[in-house]
């Protein structure tokens, strides 16, 4: 398992990496913890002529509360990211599907930007964050934008991102008071990474009555994606095991499922199906 | 002194495997090493039209390439080891690269010898090879099928081997109440220790000796062999392998690669090193299993077995491995009635070339085949007539006292007491209350279920006359050598040659005991041409059995030795004197003794020993087994079936083995456990697929599911100790027993808990997917 050859460089800021990114933006990488990017060398699927490594520059690393979100830097490791109180207060599915990634240590390197900006169609966090609203900010040549999450997730393995700009950070608003959210997953028995990883976000009155719901799915879909119409379903009433049911169905409904040689297009349907279901149900006293 | 053998001594051997001090293949690295990279064919059939080098020749630090045309000649094909009698094996050339035509994806085609690994790395990119590709076939059966593409001229349909054995069935299936058939597919795994395979080899000029490393299960064995493949004389070839780091029966084989090293190193003068990487090892080692079986049970109405016959397909891949066309015939068609009574039984095997990489032993190899057809048609028998599957066992399990028993293939099952290894098991679980929740929790609509296994299995293998009578090309005793030092000290050379398993702990501690000595005074030596005489390795839970027992009896002539020395110091006649806790004295004296090592500082000083008795103190033994060993045993295992998502979780794991006296429990353990979960491997995770075109889909640990830890609940092991009658030391061997008895057992239990749906029966790996299918389709039916 030897790559091919390429060269290597440690950005000590922001700076240095768009400017060497801006050198041969269409032949280099951005790597911080590399567990995605490494084995695809390794492989040979791909074949970088250089490496640009972001995971010391710590203006991109932190976990912060700012105007009513929080703001959580790109080379931020899953592992803070799981144990940080604020977020697992806050945001219990962000802090869930992070604790879900890999093993230990996958979680010791792994960073959220570099897994936003792999895209792999299977990995817990963006489902948590679609679910959770959450937006990211990328620096470019012509300075920063920002994009929902949703729209950072177009195809497998392929972004919204621009080859010479860098995801800097991840915004995830603060829920309302009487705001709920919770991350199942089912992992693949081998890879680990989700067959079916469903993050739903509720806010509920004090009766129960349902305000505001987020349903998305990572791993059983062709791509990440929110499940709307059982979010429609959700918003109401007081839920009730029917409605809960009704919303899976709507969201198995919902997303494209493909088989494959392993696994066929209706059975991951199904698990999209239950894992909606239990995972909404888990919200529900 | 207290006795070692029966207790838990922590295992020699892993202070250094632990602290990273092991000393395997690839860490062997030799002045001026050169690198080696292999090229293989990414296509399953595939006519060679060229191969274009020159670049690849060309680029700075690549030493030399070379191409099966090459070789044609100067190295020469790779023979199978084991040729069942009456089988008509077609034992079809094997090229160590392919000339004319690659057969499955992972063929070698191209070899790269370069400075460093990088280089050798990117040079095999700059080959550019010209295929013409060719209708391809991974599955047996259709390769048999007319029309299907053919990938040896001299194995006309594909077929590699048809053996039949076994007594007439005939008379007994007519006239039975009750006979149940069903079809069995046992799908292809991927066996994968830690380390995957590795040749290292250096070819001293000065002596024209060729040294080779290598990951290797029976170092002798591969030295033969390379000597007859490279042309080498044999007492100028040495193999070693100091660590090796996990087989399970794919370090077993001899294959191209090891022979390819072996060559250049002598060609170019300059030790050469290859290191298999992860994806090269799902390809290009052997794999395991793949049979489809159809099977019929012949049986009374009122639970009484009869006969049983096997009609099998094995799958033994592009060429003949070493050992693979033993493993479906002999070690599966002579076993196949397990533990049960039955007066006859038939099997008939055929082994089948497909574009697929060759198959070879994978722990258990045949056995746990055999063990899972007759385990789960008793519980389809049971079932047919409405018995309850345990009854049915009680009734037709061999009692104590019918052994030796001769089963209609006439193996002689040693000894055995299967009735006392289930009632214990019993003790284990709560049977009535388990059936009694079931129901609660069915109408519920919750699944659980459970299933047991009653197995027995033969090993030890073997007595060297039965492997010559079927058509193993080696012998099969074991040798010992027990060299007691001036000082005491003793060093055992052994033939077999442990990979893992923690025979450095368990030989330790018989020959201690023996000699009445600290353990650290013994020392084992094993896996090197060069020290140990002669042997022949480490399968078929033959190590403590075969090679215990030569290691048992060297000690033996060591002490009888030294018993003549003591009594000529002793000033008594030889059969006076006693050997007790490493002392010589005079029958009932104590005051008068020589210890065991003044007696061996005696036999090297010489000085004064008794007349024809010759200086120093050594023995060798070269044991051969009267026969096999048979261990048995029982599991039982508890499930739940997920209903929304047909996942099986393995609820209880209760292992009753009985392997002979326990020489060390804490290993035996490790072996139940480490069995027991890779035959649940291939009951729910594991299997290799391969799509149309004969690439590997499970191709890496992304997709192919080995069983990890977190899958498992608490095993529960016990055991009965019934010793081997022939064995010196009682022993059957347990390396195999848990993947042999627990796929059986994990089956059964899903068959049960499903059993509300009239589902009869699923086969392997029993995937989510598959059984939520099942449930669905019998739902929707309804």
């Amino acid at each position: 398992m030897i790559p091919a050859s390429f060269s290597y460089r440690r950005a000590e800021s922001l700076d240095d990496a768009l400017r060497w990114l801006a050198e041969d933006p269409q032949g280099s990488k951005l790597v911080a913890g590399g567990h995605s990017l490494l084995p695809l060398m390794k492989m040979r699927l791909a074949a970088p002529r250089r490496l640009i490594d972001i995971a010391r520059v710590s203006e991109l690393i932190g976990i912060r509360e700012q105007s009513g979100a929080i703001v959580i830097g790109a080379g931020t490791v899953h592992r803070d990211l799981a144990g940080h109180p604020d977020v697992r207060q806050k945001l219990p599915a962000l802090a869930e599907a992070a604790g879900k990634i890999g093993d230990l240590q996958v979680r010791n390197r792994g960073t959220i930007g570099g897994s936003l900006s792999h895209a792999d169609p299977s990995a817990d966090l963006p489902a948590a964050l679609m679910a959770l609203a959450a937006t990211v900010d990328i620096a470019g040549p012509a300075g920063e934008r920002s994009l929902a999450v949703e729209e950072m997730m177009v195809a497998p393995l392929v972004t919204g991102l621009a080859p010479d700009e860098v995801l800097v950070r991840v915004r995830v608003p603060i829920p309302a008071a009487g705001s709920r959210s919770v991350y199942l997953k089912h992992p693949h028995p081998a890879s680990g990474y989700a067959l079916a990883g469903v993050a739903v976000a509720v806010t509920l009155e004090p009766a129960g009555a349902v305000t505001a719901a987020r349903v998305a799915v990572t791993g059983a879909g062709v791509v990440p994606f929110r499940a709307t119409d059982a979010e429609t379903v959700l918003i109401g009433d007081r839920l009730t095991p029917a409605r809960i049911a009704e919303a899976a169905k709507a969201a198995a409904a919902a997303g494209e499922f493909a088989g494959d040689a392993l696994m066929s297009a209706e059975y991951r349907r199904q698990l999209c199906r239950v894992y909606v279901e239990r995972a909404i149900s888990a919200l529900v006293d | 002194m207290s006795k070692l053998v029966g207790t838990p001594v922590k295992r020699r051997e892993d202070a250094r495997l632990i602290t990273g001090h092991g000393n395997f293949t690839d860490d062997v690295r030799l002045p001026g090493q050169a690198y080696a990279e292999i090229l293989r064919s990414p296509h399953a059939h595939a006519r060679i039209l060229s191969i274009d080098t020159t670049a690849a020749q060309a680029m700075p630090g690549v030493v030399k390439v070379y191409t099966g045309q090459d070789l044609a000649g100067r190295v020469g094909t790779v023979p199978t080891a084991w040729i069942p009698p009456a089988s008509d094996l077609k034992q079809v050339p094997h090229a160590v690269l392919a000339v004319e035509t690659v057969r499955y994806v992972g063929d070698g085609v191209a070899m790269v010898v370069a400075d460093d690994p990088y280089i050798a790395r990117d040079a095999l990119d700059r080959i550019v090879v010209e295929y013409q590709t060719l209708p391809a076939v991974t599955d047996q059966r259709e390769a048999m099928a007319e029309g299907a593409p053919q990938l040896h001229a001299d194995a006309p349909g594909n077929v590699a081997l048809h053996w039949t054995v076994g007594n007439d069935t005939d008379e007994v299936f007519a006239q039975a109440e009750v006979v149940v058939r069903q079809e069995f597919r046992q799908q292809r795994l991927i066996p994968n220790p830690m380390e995957p395979r590795a040749a290292t080899a250096q070819y001293l000029s000065a002596t024209d000796e060729l040294t080779v490393w290598l990951t290797t299960q029976n170092p002798h064995i591969h030295r033969l062999l390379l000597s007859g493949i490279l042309g080498i004389p044999e007492h100028r070839l040495r193999v070693i392998a100091v660590d090796v780091g996990g087989g399970f029966g794919s370090k077993i084989a001899c294959y191209p690669d090891e022979v390819l090293v072996a060559y250049a190193a002598r060609d170019l003068n300059r030790p050469v090193k290859w290191t298999e990487d992860r994806r090269e090892h799902f390809m290009a080692t052997t794999h395991g299993r793949d049979h489809y079986e159809e099977v019929e049970l012949a049986g009374s109405r009122d639970g009484v077995l009869q006969g049983i016959r096997v009609k099998s397909y094995a799958n033994m891949g592009a060429y003949l491995s070493t050992a693979g066309p033993g493993v479906p015939t002999i070690l599966f068609g002579l076993i196949v009635n397990g533990a049960y009574r039955m007066p006859v039984a038939s099997s008939e095997v055929f082994g089948v070339f497909t574009n697929t990489t060759p198959t070879d032993a994978y722990r258990g190899a045949g056995r746990p085949e055999a063990t899972y057809i007759i385990e789960r048609m008793v519980d389809l028998f049971a079932q047919t007539i409405g018995q309850d599957p345990l009854e049915v066992r009680r009734r037709n399990l061999l009692r104590a006292d019918e052994f030796p028993y001769t089963n209609p293939f006439g193996l002689a099952y040693d000894s055995g007491n299967y009735h006392a290894a289930l009632d214990q098991a019993l003790t284990m679980v709560d049977y009535p209350a388990f059936r009694q929740e079931q129901a609660a929790l069915r109408a519920q609509g919750q699944y659980v279920g459970i299933g047991f296994s009653t197995y027995v299995e033969m090993c030890g293998l073997g007595p060297s006359q039965v492997a010559g009578a079927v058509g193993f090309q080696g012998g099969l005793w074991e040798s010992a050598t027990v060299r007691v030092h001036p000082s005491g000290k003793v060093q055992v050379f052994t033939g077999a040659s442990p990979h893992g398993q923690g025979e450095e702990t368990t030989f330790s501690q018989l020959v201690a005991d023996q000699l009445g000595i600290p353990i650290d005074d013994v020392d084992i030596v094993h896996g090197d041409t060069a020290r140990v005489a002669m042997g022949w390795g480490t399968y078929g839970s033959r190590t403590m059995v075969v090679g215990g027992a030569a290691i048992s009896t060297a000690v033996d002539r060591v002490i009888e030795k030294a018993r003549r020395i003591a009594a000529h110091m002793l000033e008594v006649s030889p059969e006076d004197v006693v050997f007790e806790d490493g002392v010589f004295h005079p029958e009932g004296v104590l005051d008068r003794q020589a210890t065991f090592a003044e007696v061996t500082i005696q036999a090297y000083l010489a000085w004064n020993l008794p007349q024809g008795v010759e200086p120093s103190l050594e023995a060798s033994a070269y044991y051969d087994p009267t026969n096999f060993t048979y261990p048995f045993g029982t599991h039982i295992a508890q499930v739940s079936v997920d209903a929304d998502t047909g996942e099986v979780r393995v609820t209880k794991y209760v292992a009753v083995d009985d392997c002979g006296p326990v020489v060390n429990p804490m290993i035996v353990e490790g072996q139940v456990h480490g069995g027991i979960v890779q035959g649940i491997g291939q009951a729910l995770y594991e299997g290799a697929v391969y799509d149309d075109d004969g690439q590997l889909v499970t191709g890496s640990f992304m997709d192919y599911t080995m069983p990890r830890a977190r899958f498992f609940p608490q095993i529960e092991t016990a055991h009965t100790v019934t010793p081997s009658p022939h064995n010196p030391i009682g022993v059957k061997g347990v390396g195999e027993t848990g993947t042999i008895a627990s796929t059986p057992a994990v089956v059964n239990a899903v068959m049960d808990a499903l059993s509300g749906f009239g589902i009869q029966h699923l086969d392997m790996p029993l995937t989510p997917e598959k059984v939520w299918r099942a449930m669905q389709q019998v739902q929707d039916e309804q």
